[in-house]
């Protein structure tokens, strides 16, 4: 067995759709457990799981799960099973029908295949629903019938694109339960969200991705402090941007202030930024400077980190 | 949501030989694609197409139920039929129903965003190809066989006694037989250019219209160019030549060649599986590319 045989590898994977960034260049390599995939919109969560799962092809690298490539659909998908966020149906399809149709198709028999869609709408909470046309149903009942339809034939790798999604708090409850009770059985879960409070409890590891780069892997207290050792970069629009500068080198935290190209602003990288901001509060009322707008410069960990869990910036 | 006890078991291997998983992975899918696109709205301009020539002979019988009944006139009716069979059922309804259907199969999932249902399924690509082309072909030639049917038994039912003599004594049963044979090889060919098609342009209407005029000025290109066409295969198949006594009719009317009926059989169904391979290879490539909403 090599050591790929139980992993989900991305081998320097990138995407582009035409023009556009997908995701670019990367690579990791998962071991069994719960896997959170955390990014706000956009950031390239569902092109990473469309391409594990060979509904996209890569542009450049190589993708394997088990050993397994999705080019031979026929093996791989009787291993994987993937519960997308596309939040459309076979017309008038019931959701017995939408579980059990794919077990046949996987060459289960009439019994087994009965057996196994009644037991996954079981444990979606759908048992009495199952004969209704999903056309009928609410937003959370989908999303539980696309999660039953991915679990039902058992498979040892699990793929839920943002499968929290629309749930009410009770059917959040039982389906992080169900996830831990899965990732406690061996299996591998790659759990999407945009909020990194949702998922970082049950989650084994993290992967935090920002406009389709992985910005930070590993065990979520490692992201954690490494995410709190990086400086964070504010971005100011204000006059008399020069006289900022000096008055920011001045705080210890500072590590660099740069001026921007037309002087009318100032990009500061700090690892405090709450003194940062004092000092910028005290450089206005004296006098020293007029400011047109404050922000966080998106493109740093730090601030896509404390979007993803909240103002706060406490962890749990 | 009961935490089933069931703990991880490992998928039931499919021990059988592969061709067997395969041929009910095709079984199955034929079934869905029918019972998706058969009676839709959609399809409901199918079934005009086909059923059109019904009223054409049809109400001739019902109208001109005075008119001579003798051998002349089933001459006569008999070289009408074969040219509404060229002309008609085969170069305009079976195309068109086919352009219809089988461009449908791929791009209506796509359309209403689930074709990631089937590329998420343990089926190999190829296979999906297979099943859809195949539940395509069942619902375009069952309809259009029924028309014909239909057209073939009104027509020679107003010959009473001298059409059954021509059609059970005569050619007439044999020339029904190779015209089912012809609607079935036209549905499968130019079924097999439709989905390659589909899978290639967004929009199908500017290379079906290309394939439309390409089937046209094929008769006058050189013999190899010509077996690039359905038309070409089909030609030498019809029983009852039609005399291109008018140019519009000989420019859209075959009148039959030298080559072998079984070498034009075996020649389109090679025609339909390369076209089919094609299609094979372009949706292995083909990537789920419509967005969340
Ligand atoms: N089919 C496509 N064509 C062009 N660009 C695309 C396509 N799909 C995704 N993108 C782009 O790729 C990037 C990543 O998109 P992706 O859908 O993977 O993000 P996401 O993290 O899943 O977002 P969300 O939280 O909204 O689901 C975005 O910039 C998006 O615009
Ligand atoms: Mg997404």
């Amino acid at each position: 067995m090599t050591p790929a045989a139980d992993r989900v590898v991305f081998e320097n994977v990138s995407k582009f759709y035409g023009e556009i960034l997908g995701v670019n260049r990367v690579s990791f390599s998962l071991e069994p457990g719960i896997t959170a995939l955390v990014g706000p919109n956009g950031s390239g969560k569902t092109t990473l799981m469309n391409l594990m799962t060979g509904l996209i092809r890569p542009t450049h690298g190589r993708v394997t799960v088990r050993g397994l490539s999705p080019g031979d659909p026929q093996e791989f998908f009787r291993h994987v099973g993937y519960c997308t966020q596309f939040d459309s149906f076979p017309h008038g399809v019931t959701g017995y029908d939408f579980i059990y149709w794919p077990l046949r198709l996987a060459g289960f028999s009439g019994a087994e295949a009965n057996r196994f869609s009644e037991e996954a709408l079981d444990r979606v909470g759908l048992r009495e629903a199952g004969m209704r046309r999903v056309a009928g149903y609410s937003k959370g009942m989908r999303q539980r019938v696309r999660l039953g339809q991915a679990i039902a034939h058992h498979p040892s790798v699990l793929v839920l694109d943002e499968p929290l999604n629309g749930l009410d708090p009770m059917a959040r409850a039982e389906s992080l339960a169900l996830f831990q009770e899965l990732g406690s059985q061996g299996l591998h879960l790659i759990i999407s969200s945009h909020i990194l409070e949702e998922v970082d409890r049950i989650s084994d590891r993290v992967i935090l991705i920002s406009n389709g780069f992985i910005v930070a892997e590993g065990r979520i207290h490692e992201v954690r402090r490494e995410v709190q050792d990086q400086p964070m970069q504010i971005l100011v629009r204000c006059s008399n941007a020069r006289g900022l500068a000096a008055e920011a080198f001045s705080l210890g935290d500072v590590v660099e202030a740069k001026l921007q190209k037309d002087g009318g602003g100032l990009l500061v990288r700090t690892t405090n930024a709450e003194k940062f901001y004092l000092l910028l509060n005290r450089a206005v009322t004296a006098g020293l400077v007029e400011i047109d707008t404050v922000a966080p410069a998106d493109d740093d960990v730090n601030s896509l980190y404390q979007y993803l869990i909240g103002s706060d910036g406490n962890l749990t | 949501m009961s935490d089933g006890a069931s703990a991880v078991r490992p998928p039931a291997e499919w021990t059988g030989p592969p061709w067997r998983l395969w041929v009910r992975q095709i079984g199955i899918l034929v079934r869905h694609e029918l019972r998706r696109s058969l009676f839709t709205r959609r399809r409901f301009w199918v079934f005009l197409l086909a059923f059109v020539p019904l009223l054409l002979f049809g109400v001739p019988w019902v109208v001109h139920s005075r008119q001579p009944v003798d051998a002349a006139a089933l001459e006569n009716q008999t070289q009408i039929f074969a040219g509404i069979m060229q002309l008609y059922y085969v170069r305009l309804g079976l195309f068109f129903a086919c352009m219809g259907v089988f461009t449908w199969l791929f791009r209506g999932e796509m359309v209403e965003r689930t074709l990631h249902y089937p590329f998420l399924t343990p089926v190999r690509r190829e296979v999906l190809v297979i099943g859809k082309f195949l539940a395509g072909a069942a619902i375009v030639i069952s309809v259009f066989e029924i028309s014909v049917l239909g057209s073939f038994f009104l027509l020679y039912g107003r010959f009473g006694k001298l059409g059954s003599a021509y059609v059970f004594d005569g050619p007439g049963l044999g020339q029904l037989g190779v015209y089912l044979l012809i609607i079935a090889l036209g549905a499968l060919g130019y079924g097999a250019v439709f989905l390659g098609l589909s899978l290639v342009f967004r929009n199908p209407i500017v290379p079906g219209a290309l394939f439309l005029g390409w089937e046209t000025i094929t008769p006058v290109l050189p013999g190899w160019l010509q077996m690039l066409s359905v038309t070409f295969y089909l030609k030498h198949l019809y029983p009852v030549s039609v005399p291109s006594n008018s140019f519009l009719l000989g420019l859209f009317t075959v009148s039959t060649g030298p080559i072998s009926s079984a070498v034009a059989v075996a020649g389109l169904l090679g025609f339909t599986v390369a076209v089919l391979a094609f299609s094979c290879y372009r949706i292995r490539r083909t990537e789920i590319t419509y967005s969340v909403d």
